[in-house]
C-alpha cells in the first residue's frame, strides 16, 4: 500500500500526470490550464479540468487508491463500461473519454465529458430558472429509466452483482441484526416486507441510486445520469420506487417523483417505452423497501462514528436521522393498512 | 452541586458561539459541519427537553402492550416488542401496536429533526 501512495507522489506530479492525460485525450496542441476538486462524492474524488477551449471530468479512486472496503461498489473501470453500455442504449450520459491506464499514473478512474447543469436537489426544486425543467422531468426520468432497463445485460461488466428485492432485503437485514439495537419500526417493516412480497420482474440493469444529487439537470431537464456505482442486476420497479422515497423528495412531499413530478407522468413514459405495466401500486412495496435501506444505511453511517472511524460531526449527526425513515415507513404501512 | 449554567444554558452558549461568530467566519467544508454542529446542538436541546415525558410515555405503552413487568428496563421492554414482532406474534394488524410505533416514532422526529416532511405528513 506505500509503494502505490508513494507513486501517486506529491502535488506536482499529479498536476504533471494530469497534463500529460490532458494532452494525450486532447491532443498535442491541448494544455492543462486549470484543475480543481469538485464537492460531493465521498467515496470517489471528482476533479473538473479546463485548458485551451477543453474541458473534462476525472473519476477516480480517493488518492488514486481503490478501496477494497466499499464493496457496494462496483469499482471505476466496470463504472465506465457501464456508462458506455448506457449511453449505447440512448441514455443521457456523460462520454467516457478514456479509462486510465496503470502507465497514466494516476490511479483507477476514467475522464469523462463535463457536462453542464445543476445536481443539487434544492435549487433544482426551488429556483425559477428550473421551473420548465420541472414540468417535464418526471416523463424525462421515465424514459430513461426505460433505457436504462433496456441495456442488454450480455456484455456488460462481470463486477456487476444480481440483487432483487428478497435478497436486499436479506442482506440489509443482516447488517441492522448486526448493530444489535433494536427498532421495532425497522423489525415490523422488515417482516411486512417479506410477507407482502411481490412475484419479480425479469432481470434488467438497475442503476441504483436514480435521484437528484446523482442526476445532471439543465433548463430543459435531464441532462445526464451520474455516478453509476451501485448499478447491479435487478427488479425495474427498484429504481422507479427509490427516486419516489420520501427522503429524495427533499421537502416538496407531495411531489412522488423525486419532488418535482407526479408518478403518472413518469409511469406514462417509462410503460410506453418499456412495454411493462407498471402501476403506481407496484411501486409502494419497493418504496417502503427503500425507505427501509435508507435508514440503515444512515445507520452504516453513524456506525462510523461510533466505532471511532469518522470522528465528524456529520456522521454523528446522520444517527439522529434515521428517525426520519421510520416515521416514512409508519406513514406507508398506515396507508398500507387504511 | 450548581447548575447555573444549566447544561441546556451552556449547550445554548456553544450554539450561539457558533452560529454567530464561528460560522460567519467559515467557508466551504468547515462551514458546511459548522451548520450540522449547530444543528446537532439543536437537537440535544430538545432531547434534553423532551425526553424524559416521551420516555416515559413510551414505557406505558410498551408494558401495556406487551403485559410487561415493572421491573424491566424500558431498553429490555423494546427488545422484547422487536423479538415478538420479528416472530410474527406481533403484526401490522394488531390492535395498538402501529399506533404505538406511531406516538413514538413522532416523539422521536420532534426530537431529531422536527422540519421532516414525513412529520407533518403523519400528524395530517
Amino acid at each position: 500500500m506505500s509503494l502505490i501512495v508513494a507513486k501517486m507522489g506529491s502535488n506536482s506530479d499529479f498536476e504533471t500526470r494530469l497534463g500529460a492525460l490532458f494532452t494525450d485525450v486532447f491532443g498535442e496542441n491541448a494544455a492543462l490550464e486549470r484543475f480543481q476538486r469538485l464537492s460531493g462524492g465521498a467515496s470517489q474524488e471528482t476533479w473538473r479540468i479546463d485548458g485551451s477551449d477543453k474541458s473534462a471530468i476525472l473519476r477516480r479512486a480517493p488518492g488514486g487508491v481503490s478501496d477494497a472496503r466499499s464493496s457496494a461498489a462496483i469499482g471505476l473501470p466496470a463504472e465506465a463500461g457501464l456508462i458506455q453500455a448506457a449511453e449505447r442504449a440512448g441514455v443521457p450520459v456523460p462520454h467516457v473519454l478514456r479509462v486510465l491506464a496503470p502507465s497514466d499514473g494516476l490511479g483507477d478512474g476514467f475522464l469523462m465529458t463535463l457536462i453542464e447543469g445543476e445536481t443539487i436537489a434544492r435549487p433544482i426544486l426551488r429556483d425559477d430558472a428550473f421551473a420548465e425543467a420541472r414540468q417535464i422531468l418526471a416523463s424525462q426520468c421515465g424514459a430513461a429509466l426505460a433505457d436504462i432497463h433496456s441495456v442488454a445485460l450480455d456484455g456488460l461488466p462481470p463486477e456487476l452483482q444480481e440483487s432483487d428485492g428478497l435478497a436486499q432485503i436479506a442482506q440489509y437485514e443482516e447488517i441492522y441484526r448486526g448493530f444489535d439495537v433494536p427498532r421495532p419500526v425497522f423489525e415490523l417493516a422488515l417482516q411486512w416486507l417479506k410477507a407482502n412480497a411481490p412475484a419479480p420482474l425479469d432481470t434488467v440493469l438497475v442503476h441504483g441510486d436514480f435521484r437528484l444529487g446523482k442526476l445532471m439537470i439543465d433548463a430543459t431537464g435531464l441532462a445526464a445520469v451520474l455516478d453509476w456505482e451501485l448499478a447491479h442486476l435487478g427488479e425495474p420497479r427498484e429504481d422507479i420506487a427509490w427516486l419516489c422515497v420520501n427522503s429524495w423528495r427533499f421537502g416538496q412531499t407531495h411531489n412522488r417523483v423525486g419532488g418535482f413530478g407526479q408518478l403518472d407522468d413518469l409511469l406514462a413514459a417509462y410503460n410506453e417505452k418499456s412495454g411493462l405495466k407498471v402501476s403506481a401500486r407496484d411501486i409502494d412495496w419497493w418504496e417502503m423497501l427503500g425507505s427501509l435501506k435508507w435508514g440503515i444505511m444512515c445507520m452504516i453511517m453513524y456506525e462510523a462514528f461510533r466505532t471511532g472511524a469518522d470522528p465528524s460531526v456529520e456522521r454523528a449527526a446522520i444517527g439522529r436521522r434515521v428517525s426520519e425513515t421510520e416515521i416514512d415507513l409508519i406513514n406507508l404501512l398506515e396507508a398500507a393498512h387504511a | 452541586m450548581h447548575d447555573q449554567p444549566s447544561v441546556s444554558e451552556l449547550g445554548q452558549a456553544v450554539k450561539n458561539f457558533i452560529d454567530e461568530s464561528a460560522a460567519p467566519n467559515l467557508t466551504g467544508r468547515a462551514a458546511f459541519h459548522a451548520r450540522v454542529a449547530s444543528n446537532a446542538l439543536a437537537t440535544v436541546l430538545r432531547d434534553l427537553d423532551q425526553r424524559p415525558d416521551a420516555e416515559a410515555a413510551e414505557r406505558a405503552r410498551l408494558l401495556a402492550i406487551l403485559d410487561g413487568s415493572n421491573e424491566a428496563s424500558t431498553g429490555a421492554l423494546n427488545r422484547d416488542l422487536s423479538a415478538r414482532i420479528q416472530a410474527g406474534d406481533l403484526t401490522a394488524e394488531t390492535p395498538g401496536l402501529l399506533s404505538h410505533l406511531k406516538a413514538t416514532t413522532l416523539a422521536q422526529v420532534e426530537i431529531d429533526q422536527p422540519r421532516y416532511s414525513g412529520l407533518k405528513t403523519a400528524k395530517d
